[in-house]
């Protein structure tokens, strides 16, 4: 009696899963030649329609060098720049929920999520030591494109942009460093800002564009808050999409060496 | 089939009489618009008429000519025998007078991208340059056929060599300069599949302004999923356009599984270890912001901390702007254009490597001297001795 039921119980979830992989809205949501489809067979047909059929096709060509898949070659570090982004991107949102930039609030609702949110602490460390994981490996990155002699032609441009990458990757974690409104940020803010202050001629111009007034107030706070949030965010996006869509117009992966 | 207005081919036409410093008329009856009164095909058989290499530096040899009317005729019945009268969205041969666009209904097995396509059509361009497949790549692939096939690598070896193209595929070929700019003149190119493996037939005459490339006898498109049309990607290309073809038959694997299952494990990993780590290491959190009391030593980030090392030593404007934007901004950017050396053999770039890794642990050392080394005042300290003095570090490391 057990073991029948047992049976039929398997029949009817494999069944289920039968009926769910049929039904039209499975259909829908997968294209033509996914591995998710029913019947899909590994074939080199089905592996090109797994890209191609796919938004994974924005960022991959369905072919790449042999060589260029070798962990060892780009030691995935261009790669790596831009998960850690992403995951900077969703602790990023979370953090949001639970600070406001302002002199008043900042520093308590930071204080506030690390002991009573479930999982602030966690998601603030990951965040933060995210954020300068991320410069050493967009750092890293660049270093092995040195190596490998990658930036030549006709990859000049990718490189200049790339430096762009590494500024802004640089900017979004000095604006962030302002947030949580302790003693480390103000001082690490106003010792960084005053090296604005050294460009010539404009220098006192760029600090206090920068600031928002003379030294580090409540302005500079919202004004950093913004730039962190939104508007470095929203360039370094435009940029990296530029990045990956130069790297396979100049054929790829570089090399081999 | 277009039917390109009379103005726009004139206009066309002077443009070109123009540019090659001949007689207007010239042009205009290379492009069929005088003499003969040959106008634009309008059904397929026409066709088959003989093209007339317009552009007079493009020779098609005889041997060419004759496999590419057998071609054409093989396609027109093939196309008659469909009778189906719209042509495939062939993608960018357009406005090609005699340009027998539905000829091009020939489904491919596999199709890359059409960028991909014009970039690289890495077996045809070999072969176009009348070069082979590389042993290596050939075996390779007879391996994984032999294994998916389960039948003995000599045999398909040999049914790879053997077994080549024997019936004339379908050519498409274009003559060369029609009524856009020169530049859009040139040939068709048949999209190779992709696999470097795919012997791609290609007689092409020195591949110099026309390249002609018959796509290798396509198989039976079995197994097509819904919804997916099989369709020949069709560019026009030319010899030296901005997009070079010009690639030798590379080793290349699938992006799935191969660099997807790198990535998705690569994905874990870091998130795993950022996860960990977390845990581990509390962020820092000082006291509230002060702005009456200093801490002593103030410290910028730590990416920031080799050039607050380098204030100390230099003038401001010097440490703080020129080594920053002129070095590090500016001269960084410009590595690429200063470096014209074309190599990339580490054997050929001694200067280039040195003065990199100088550069490297010129920064590595003065961010460590400024994390590790300077304690109270910005004064030299010795972390073993005098402590820690860098927040984001105190917690990770002591020294007690
Ligand atoms: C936010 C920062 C960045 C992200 C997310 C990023 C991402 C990527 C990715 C995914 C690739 C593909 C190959 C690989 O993974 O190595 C790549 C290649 C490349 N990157 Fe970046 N990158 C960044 C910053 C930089 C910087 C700072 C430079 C140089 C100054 C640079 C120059 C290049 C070049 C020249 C290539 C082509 C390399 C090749 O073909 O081998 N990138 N980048």
């Amino acid at each position: 009696m057990a073991d029948g039921d047992k049976t039929s119980l398997a029949d009817r979830v494999g069944e289920v899963g039968e009926r769910v992989r049929n039904s039209q809205a499975w259909e829908s949501i997968f294209r033509p030649g996914s591995p998710f489809k029913k019947g899909y067979t590994d074939s080199p047909r089905n592996r090109s329609y797994v890209i191609m059929n796919n938004v994974l096709y924005h960022l991959h060509p369905v072919k790449v060098k042999r060589h260029g898949v070798r962990l060892s070659y780009t030691l995935c570090l261009g790669g790596l720049s831009f998960f850690l982004f992403i995951l900077l991107t969703i602790t990023g949102i979370f953090l949001m929920f639970y600070y406001r930039p302002t002199v008043p609030a900042a520093y308590a609702d930071i204080e506030a999520l690390s002991t009573s949110v479930a999982f602030g602490s966690l998601v603030r460390n990951m965040h933060r030591w995210g954020a300068h994981l991320m410069v050493l490996t967009v750092f890293l990155h660049m270093s092995r494109v040195f190596y490998h002699g990658a930036y030549k032609p006709p990859r000049e441009f990718n490189w200049v942009v790339g430096v762009v990458l590494l500024l802004l990757t640089l900017l979004l974690s000095f604006t962030g460093y302002l947030l949580p409104w302790d003693q480390l940020a103000l001082w690490a803010v106003t010792v960084g800002s005053n090296m604005a202050g050294f460009v010539p001629v404009f220098g006192d111009q760029v600090k206090f564009a920068l600031l928002g007034g003379v030294e580090v107030t409540g302005s500079t706070l919202l004004r950093f808050y913004v730039l962190h949030v939104l508007f470095l965010p929203f360039i370094i996006v435009i940029f990296m999409a530029v990045h990956f869509w130069r790297v396979r117009k100049d054929g790829g992966i570089s090399g081999p060496l | 089939m277009p039917d390109i207005p009379e103005h726009l081919l004139r206009r066309s036409a002077e443009a070109r009489a123009e540019a090659l410093g001949v007689p207007l008329e010239q042009v205009l009856a290379e492009m069929g618009l005088t003499g003969e009164g040959e106008t634009p095909p309008a059904t397929l058989e026409e066709v088959t008429l003989p093209v007339q290499p317009a552009n007079p530096d493009t020779t098609i040899p005889e041997d060419l000519r004759a496999r590419e009317a057998a071609a054409r005729q093989a396609a027109v019945d093939e196309f008659e025998a469909k009778a189906t009268p719209a042509p495939p969205a062939s993608p960018v041969v357009t406005g090609a007078p005699e340009e027998p666009a539905p000829v091009v209904e020939v489904p491919a097995p596999v199709v890359e991208e059409p960028a991909a396509v014009v970039e690289k059509p890495a077996a045809a361009a070999a072969a176009a340059a009348g070069s082979k497949i590389p042993e290596a790549l050939l075996r390779r692939s007879a391996e994984a056929k032999a294994k998916a096939t389960g039948r003995p690598v000599e045999e398909i070896l040999a049914e790879m060599s053997g077994g080549a193209p024997a019936e004339p595929a379908p050519v498409v070929e274009v003559p060369a300069p029609v009524v856009e700019e020169p530049a859009a003149a040139a040939a068709v190119a048949a999209p190779p599949t992709g696999e470097p493996t795919a012997p791609a037939q290609a007689p092409a005459p020195d591949g110099d302004r026309t390249t002609t490339i018959t796509a290798p006898p396509v198989a039976a498109p079995q197994g097509t999923p819904e919804g997916v049309r099989p369709q020949r990607l069709l560019t026009v290309v030319r010899a030296k356009a901005i997009q070079q073809v010009k690639a030798e038959p590379t080793d290349k694997v699938s992006v799935w599984p191969h660099l997807l299952l790198i990535e998705f494990v690569a994905l874990l990993g870091v998130t795993a270890f950022l996860t960990v780590l977390s845990v581990i290491l509390q962020a820092p959190l000082l006291d509230l912001a002060n702005f009456n009391l200093t801490p002593n030593p103030s410290k910028a980030p730590w990416y920031f901390l080799g050039l607050q090392e380098l204030l100390s030593y230099f003038d401001p404007q010097i440490g703080g702007v020129m080594v920053p934007t002129v070095v590090g901004l500016i001269g960084v950017m410009a590595i690429p254009y200063v470096d014209r050396n074309p190599s990339t053999k580490p054997s050929d770039r001694k200067f280039a490597i040195m003065f990199f890794t100088f550069f490297l642990v010129a920064s590595a050392t003065v961010t460590v001297l400024g994390v590790l080394f300077r304690g109270p005042g910005f004064n030299f300290s010795y972390p073993w001795s005098d402590g820690i003095w860098f927040d984001d570090l105190k917690d990770w490391i002591s020294f007690e």
